[in-house]
Parts: C-alpha cells; structure tokens; sequence
C-alpha cells in the first residue's frame, strides 16, 4: 500500500539530489537577470578597489606621484610625461580614476564592516529580546523606538562630535545608528517562529535553550535579516559618504566617495564637472547595483512567494 | 436519475509551474443529475478540489488552463465569456469552502454580507433584501436571526459562520451547490448538523449538490452517487451503495478498508491494526490483532493526579485578570507501560493542553505529575530535561514540527548528541536505523523536511521522538493532518513499535474511530474535566455519560446501508471561561464497572 504515500503533487515536485535551502537561494538569484547584473557590478568594483594599489594608474596619495601642473584637467587628457587621465584630475593633480578606486576602498570598508558588526550586535539582542520575552523585552524594544525615532545623520553627528574623525570612529557612529534595524527585524520574525510546532518540539526534547536560539530560531530569520543586511550596506556606505561630504566623517589622509565630491563640489560652478561627478557616479552605480540584489532576495525570500 | 444539471466530459486542467504544464487533473467526466447529491472524493494531490474550482472557473486564468467540456443547464461553461461566467456563479451555482472564517469579510456585518449578494444579483431594494436575508438565517437554523445581522463574523462559531455561508450561496437558489469540505474545519458534533443541513436543504429547494470530501464516512451520509479520484483522474464512478457494496478498482478497494469504522472493533479486547490492502492487485491481507503488550504488574509509567491547568483571561488598560479558561480541570489517570491511553474531546476541552502539561510545556496550576517515577512539576531544569527524555512528543502537523533548515538526518540525530547519548557519528548512524525502523531508508537522512510527503514526515517525527528512547510518546492529534490510507499506515507503526519496545502512547484525538482502533482505555474530556474513562471496550459498547453517546453519534459511518435516521443533538460547545472568584465544586465519579468511571 505503499503507493499510496506519495501524493502526486509532491511526487512531481520532488528534486533527484537533495538541494540545501542555501543554494537555492543563489540559483534563483543567478536566475534573475537584474540581480545578476547587480552582482556583476559589484563584484567588478569590489576586485577593483581591493586590487587598486595594481589596477591603478597611480597611488593618488604618493604626493611624488602628483603633479601640481596637471590639476583640473578634463577626462582624456594627457601628462606631461603622456600618462592618459581617463577621468581627468582634481585641483592637486590626481588622476580621479586612481582617486575614485582608492576612495571606493574605505567606502567598502566602512560600508561592509560597520553593516556587519551592526548586523551581528543587533539580531543577537533581536534574538535575544524575542526569547526571553516579557519585561526585558519591553524595555529593549523600548530603547529600539527611541533609537529609530532619531534621524541616523543626527546620531552619527554627535557621535563623531564627540569621538573625532577616523575610520574606527566612523564604523563606530554607524554600528551605533544602525542595530536597532537589525534588532526589530530578527524580533518580529524570531517571534513567530518561537510559537512555532518545531520549536515547540524542540523544547520537548530537552535541548538547551542557547541551542534552541541559534540552530532552531536563528537559521529561520535569516531570510528578513540577508534582505535587511543588503539594503543596509548600502544606506552605510551613502551615510559615510554624506558624513565625509560634510567633512565630519574621515580625514582627508583616508579619502573617500564622499570627500571626492566634497573636494569636487568647489569647482562645480567653474565647469570642473568631473571632480565632483565620477565620484558621485561611482557611488551611486555601487549603491544601485547592492539595491538590485537586495530587491531581488527580498523577492526570492518572500515565504508568500511560494504558493 | 433524470436529465444531468451538470455534465462534466474530458476535463483537463494543467497547471504552470516553473514554465511547463503539468497536468492536474486528467480526462475527468462525470454527470450531476437534477436533485442528486454526487460526492467527489480522494485524498490531498487527487484534484478533486481543482476539478471543482475548473466548473466554477476560478483558477488563475494566466497560470492554468482546463479543456474539455462543463455543460451546465445547456451551456458549456468553459467557452463562455468572463461577464457571462460571472452570472452564474453565485447565481445558479452556490459555493461553500472548507473554511468559513476566510470566506466571510471579518470587517462586514454578517446582514450586509447578504444583502449584498440578493442586491447585486436579485436586484432587491434594500428593505426587500434584509426581509429575505432574515429568512434565509432562518432556513439555515440560525436562531433568533433578526437581531443577528447586525453581528460580525467573530461573534459566531464555527459552525454557526458555516450557516452563514450557506445562507449566502443559497440567497439565489442556485441550481446546484458546491461545497468544497464544508465540515472538515468544523467539531465533530457540528459536523452532522451541518451535513443533516445541507441534506434538508436540498430537499427543500430541490437543488443538485456536488459534494467535495476525503471522508469516506460522509460520503456515506451523504452522496446518491460517487466518483472516486486518484492522481488527477477519476478511478471508479457509480451509486453510493454499490461502491461500498463491491468496489471494482484496487485503490477504492484500499480506500475503504483503510477507513477506521466505529463498532468493528466490538467484541476484540485489544488494539488492532488496520488491513492492508496490495494496490496493484487489489488482495487483501487481514487485520493483524496485536500482541498484549500492557504491563500491569509493573508501576505505571505516567501518574497524573489533580492537575488543574488555567489560562488568565485579561481585560482593560491595567490587564486586570477578570478570570481564568479552565483548560484543565482537576485530572487524574494513570498510563502503564505498553499502554494506549487515549484523550477524546472537540477543540477546546483541554486534551492538548493536558499532554502538553505533563511535560511542561504549559505550566499546570497544580497537581501532581510523576513520569517513571520523577516528579515532574517543581523540579530544576536538569531533573527536567531528565524527565522530558523518558516522555517524547509527536505533534499533529509533521511539516510545522520539523525545522526546515535542517536536514532530517540532523534533526534525529541531534537530542542523541545533546543528551551526550552518543557521539555525532554514533549518532549518525543510529539515525538511519531509526528511519529504517520507521519503514524510511538511511539513505533519506540527507533530505530536507519539504522533500517528503505528508504521512513520510510523521514517519521521520516518530523516528526522531524514539531517538531518546523514551518510555511514554504523547501523541498530539498525530494523524489527524493525515490522509486516511497514510493514516492506516501510521496507526500501524505506532502499534508495531508498541510492541517492540513497549511505549506507552498517550493518545490525544478527536477521531472517534481512530481512537477505538488504538487503545486500550480510553478518557472522554469535556471543558477541561474528564467526563468518562475506562477500557475502550466499556467506553465504546456501554457509554455512559451524555457527552460520550453524543460524540459517538456524530461519528460518520462510513456504509450507506446503515445510513441512519438519526436525530441529530443540537447545540454548542460550551466555554471554559469561569470568573476569577469561582471556587470549583468537587466533582465525583461513579463507577459502572472495574475501571471505568463516570462524571456524575
């Protein structure tokens, strides 16, 4: 009678080899084509700001390298000594291309480490809150509001007020504005898979409640908690570059996006477009390009979506 | 028979997934003569429920496609043009889902949702429709039905929201119903009243009633004529009795034997398996008895004395408790091992919440718990999860109590590991002999929960509640989610595996039938106090309390022939909301015979 067992539906469902819900995931990203394109990009730009001391031109730093002579020309013009700056110079002589893959360095750094340290600070407390429950929970939900209801820029100001410029400082301000999105994330999805029969049977079997939290509840939430992480990186990396913009955020020893265009923005009005200009494309190619995939694992990990 | 309402030739109906078609229903054909109830039946992946949502067309036009030909009252349904479609649905053809909370808007009141129909398709002024809407609640037996339309769905019950949807599909006198599980969802004593409804009604208005179910039972209650589904494509077809009588295909064959029917077990002192029957040639093999397996001389295995579990009810802006759901009421049984125990009861009467105190996962108010002789109640956390090894749980939906990021494998393995049982590759193994032992390969430890059907997923749930090697299995309403030949199957791995180690199962259930295969003993429970134990046989041939006969009265059985004229209780289930200041009166019991008790 055994037949019986199989249901059609699933029987012509069921894979040959067993898929993990991980690669899944990544199959149907690679499928989406805005997504993919998404990846490309950024993978492209991340190769290159990692390997800018040989992609580069020049070091735009190495003041050796500069030459006073050449600054402010236009995008294609040549050196002196024949070198082509493909996207002109600034007002020192740096060639913007050398600028632009350098500053993306610190842009990434701050971008992906200030996300992940929030990420892991916030679902940890998220998590945390979720299990326990009750008073603790209240009040740590309590502290989430107050730090939403502040706008991020304000926060990040007065922390860098207070701790001066750097790139450790800057990461700091940022971890700091950002958990608490983190925080409510994983909470409101750690909370309905807590009341949840699997959960529930984990309990019955005696399984230690650290165990419960982060091999039962936590791979659970993951999905909101990626899509969150991606939007996030992008939202740091546009928060430091506003930071610097305002030149609160990083030294001008460390560049970054933002400094460019800061640096750029004097010139504007004169016609110097491009100080200004490629930067600021480079910053939002990147930031688009994090959205795509962002867009598309919200698609992907939409429990609704599959029906 | 007379002329066909419906005729129902060469349906097809695909759907696309991923980019192909497949096909859900293949080649369907059946008629729907005037004034005849026909009944649909199979199990889940059957397409009995597409097969209905294609003659009402309410598939997604862009990701399905049906071909063949729906002939309704002369015209083919499925070439006629959406507006067309439209007026008859709802119109000539009423429709009722298995859910009646979805189907009724919880925001609209339940006169306005009425209105709304007789407005829209009778074209009535507004008084004329809520005159008739009035009478339509009275058709259905709702009672005192003027002052109830201006109320919203939630102050109804479940079975009462259900007369209320068949009001609404009856607002046109349709021609023919469609009623899609209409008392799957519902209690076990509301079924019949729903059933009996529909019956009455279709006599009244002379309509012809397409009856969707998986429950053979009700088919026999119900349907005229039956048409048997199997993977998209109807198997058998023919008059209700003469399919109980002597079905013809090997798989209605195997459906029906694996339809647990309540008195057949009368006169056997022990549990029985189900029959098996072979799908290919159709041959039957006998219903196993099993072996005794209690053991009396030993202490028993649960002891539950007094438990009384509330819930707080809380009211206003301070959350003052205004008073208490008495979920559990003041309990007491023992369970032996190699013992059934069964809990019965609707929802509501504090059988889960029983199961689920005993190993404290609700924690009870007071009495007194002991498992193998540990105290349960009062202990620290590693006396508990001592005591949480000796009593597993097997819960009722088998996807929802699996993680379904972890492979199944690591699932079983896992308590063997965290208990320090055995060492990660020990426990690997073990695993797979497990899953071999639940009638699984080893080779299945790799797969996800969402790769296995239904009835394999509570098959890896056993497996992995044996993994601590418990003594006592409490079995929350584990079959309940389950296909009846699945259903069969399960029921008779739970008694192998009784047998083999001597577990003792409590079993939590609201299926009459299902319990008298299983058990030994049995408790009837009633808004949180148990109103009847005793051996299943003294239980199930002699009841003796009012709330045991009338449960066992509802049960469906499944043969036509003995269809009964019966009288079916009215009424609803009761609430276990008490005030706060109520002192609980002491409650005696009267015993009939040896062993078996009465709430008096």
């Amino acid at each position: 009678m055994s037949g019986l067992d199989t249901d059609t539906t699933e029987a012509g469902k069921a894979a040959p080899a067993s898929v993990s819900p991980l690669r899944k995931t990544l199959a149907a990203l690679f499928r989406d084509r805005l997504a993919l394109f998404g990846i490309v990009v950024v993978t492209i730009i991340v190769v290159a700001a990692v390997l800018a001391p040989l992609v580069a031109p020049q070091n735009p730093y190495d003041l050796s390298q500069l030459d006073i002579m050449d600054g402010r020309l236009a995008p294609g013009s040549h050196s002196m000594d024949g070198m082509l700056y493909l996207l002109g110079t600034d007002d020192q002589g740096r060639d913007l291309f050398s600028a632009i893959l350098y500053g993306l360095r610190i842009s990434l750094l701050v971008g992906f480490l200030s996300a992940g340290i929030a990420l892991v600070i916030g679902a940890s407390i998220g998590l945390f809150s979720a299990y326990v429950g009750g008073r603790t929970d209240a009040a740590l939900m309590r502290i989430v509001d107050i730090q939403l209801s502040f706008p991020s820029i304000l926060i990040a100001l007065i922390f860098l007020a207070i701790l001066g410029q750097g790139v450790d400082k800057i990461i700091l301000a940022l971890v700091v504005t950002q958990w608490a999105y983190y925080a409510r994330t994983i909470r409101g999805s750690a909370l309905i898979e807590r009341k949840r029969a699997y959960v529930e049977a984990a309990r019955s079997m005696a399984l230690p409640d650290r165990r419960i939290l982060f091999r039962h509840i936590l791979p659970n939430c993951l999905a909101p908690l990626i899509v969150v992480a991606t939007m996030r990186i992008a939202y740091a990396i546009m928060l430091e570059a506003t930071l610097s913009f305002l030149g609160i955020g990083l030294p001008v020893t460390q560049p970054s996006l933002g400094l460019l265009i800061a640096n750029g923005f004097n010139f504007m009005l004169s016609g110097d477009y491009w100080i200004s200009f490629f930067p600021g494309l480079a910053l939002l190619v990147l930031i688009v390009a994090i959205n795509l995939i962002g867009d598309a694992l919200r698609d992907i990990l939409n429990p609704r979506r599959e029906g | 028979m007379s002329r066909a309402v419906l005729s129902v030739s060469d349906l097809t109906t695909s759907f696309r997934v991923d980019g192909r078609w497949t096909d859900v229903v293949r080649n369907v054909a059946f008629e729907v003569g005037e004034r005849e109830t026909v009944a649909v039946v199979g199990e889940s992946g059957s397409g009995k429920s597409v097969t209905a949502m294609s003659i009402m067309r309410l598939l997604s036009p862009t990701a399905s496609r049906s071909t063949g030909r729906i002939d309704f009252e002369g015209r083919d349904l499925l070439s006629l043009p959406p507006e067309e479609m439209r007026k008859i649905r709802g119109n000539r053809i009423g429709m009722i889902f298995q859910e009646p909370m979805t189907s009724l808007n919880p925001v609209l009141k339940i006169g306005d949702q009425i209105t709304e129909v007789l407005r829209r398709h009778r074209g009535m002024s507004h008084r004329a429709a809520s005159a008739e809407a009035v009478r339509l609640l009275d058709r259905v037996r709702i009672p005192s039905a003027a002052s109830r339309l201006d109320e919203y769905p939630m102050n109804f019950s479940g079975g009462m929201r259900q007369r209320v949807v068949i009001a609404i599909a009856l607002a046109c006198s349709p021609k023919l119903l469609i009623a899609d599980e209409p008392t799957t969802a519902l209690d076990v004593t509301i079924q019949p009243q729903i059933l009996e409804l529909i019956r009455g009604l279709q006599e009244e208005e002379g309509m012809s009633v397409l009856f969707i179910t998986h429950d053979m039972g009700v088919v026999a209650e119900i349907s005229d004529r039956t048409v048997v589904m199997y993977r998209g494509e109807v198997v058998e077809t023919g008059s209700t009795a003469a399919i109980f009588a002597g079905a013809e295909h090997p798989y209605t064959r195997a459906l029906l034997s694996a339809v647990p029917q309540l008195g057949s077990m009368a006169g056997t002192p022990r549990p029985m398996r189900f029959p098996v029957i072979d799908l290919e040639s159709g041959d039957k093999a006998p219903a196993a008895s099993t072996a005794d397996t209690v053991r009396r001389d030993a202490e028993p295995i649960l002891s539950v004395q007094n438990l009384v579990t509330r819930f707080p009810v809380k009211k206003g802006v301070l959350r003052r408790t205004v008073g208490h759901v008495h979920a559990v009421e003041d309990i007491s049984f023992d369970l032996r091992e190699g013992e059934t125990l069964s809990l019965v009861g609707e929802s509501g009467c504090g059988k889960s919440t029983t199961g689920r105190s005993i190993i404290r996962l609700v924690e009870a108010e007071s009495g007194r718990i002991r498992i193998d002789g540990m105290a349960v109640r009062g202990v620290g956390r590693h006396d508990l999860a001592e005591v949480r090894r000796q009593a597993q749980m097997i819960f009722q939906d088998p996807f929802e109590s699996l993680n379904p990021r972890m492979r199944i494998g690591a699932a079983i393995a896992e308590p063997m590991v965290v208990h320090g049982l055995a060492t990660p590759e020990e426990a690997g193994r073990k695993a797979g002999e497990l899953l071999t032992r639940v009638g699984l390969s080893a080779s299945m430890a790799e797969r996800f929960p969402h790769e296995f059907s239904g009835g394999q997923r509570q098959r890896v749930c056993i497996a992995r509640a044996l993994a601590l090697e418990p003594k006592l299995i409490i079995a929350d309403e584990s079959v309940s989610a389950l296909d009846v030949s699945v259903k069969a199957q399960v029921i008779n791995l739970m008694l192998d595996l009784q047998e083999q180690f001597g577990l003792a199962y409590l079993f939590i259930s609201h299926d009459m039938a299902v319990v008298e295969r299983i058990s030994h003993r049995v408790a009837v429970m009633y808004l949180g106090e148990i109103v009847e134990m005793g051996s299943r046989r003294d239980v199930f041939e002699n009841p003796q309390h009012d709330y045991t006969r009338r449960l066992m009265s509802a049960v469906p059985i499944a043969d036509p022939a003995r269809r009964r004229q019966r009288r079916v209780a009215e009424g609803e289930i009761g609430s276990a909301f008490r005030a706060i200041d109520l002192v609980a009166p002491k409650r005696n019991y009267r015993q009939v015979a040896e062993g078996h008790f009465v709430l008096e």
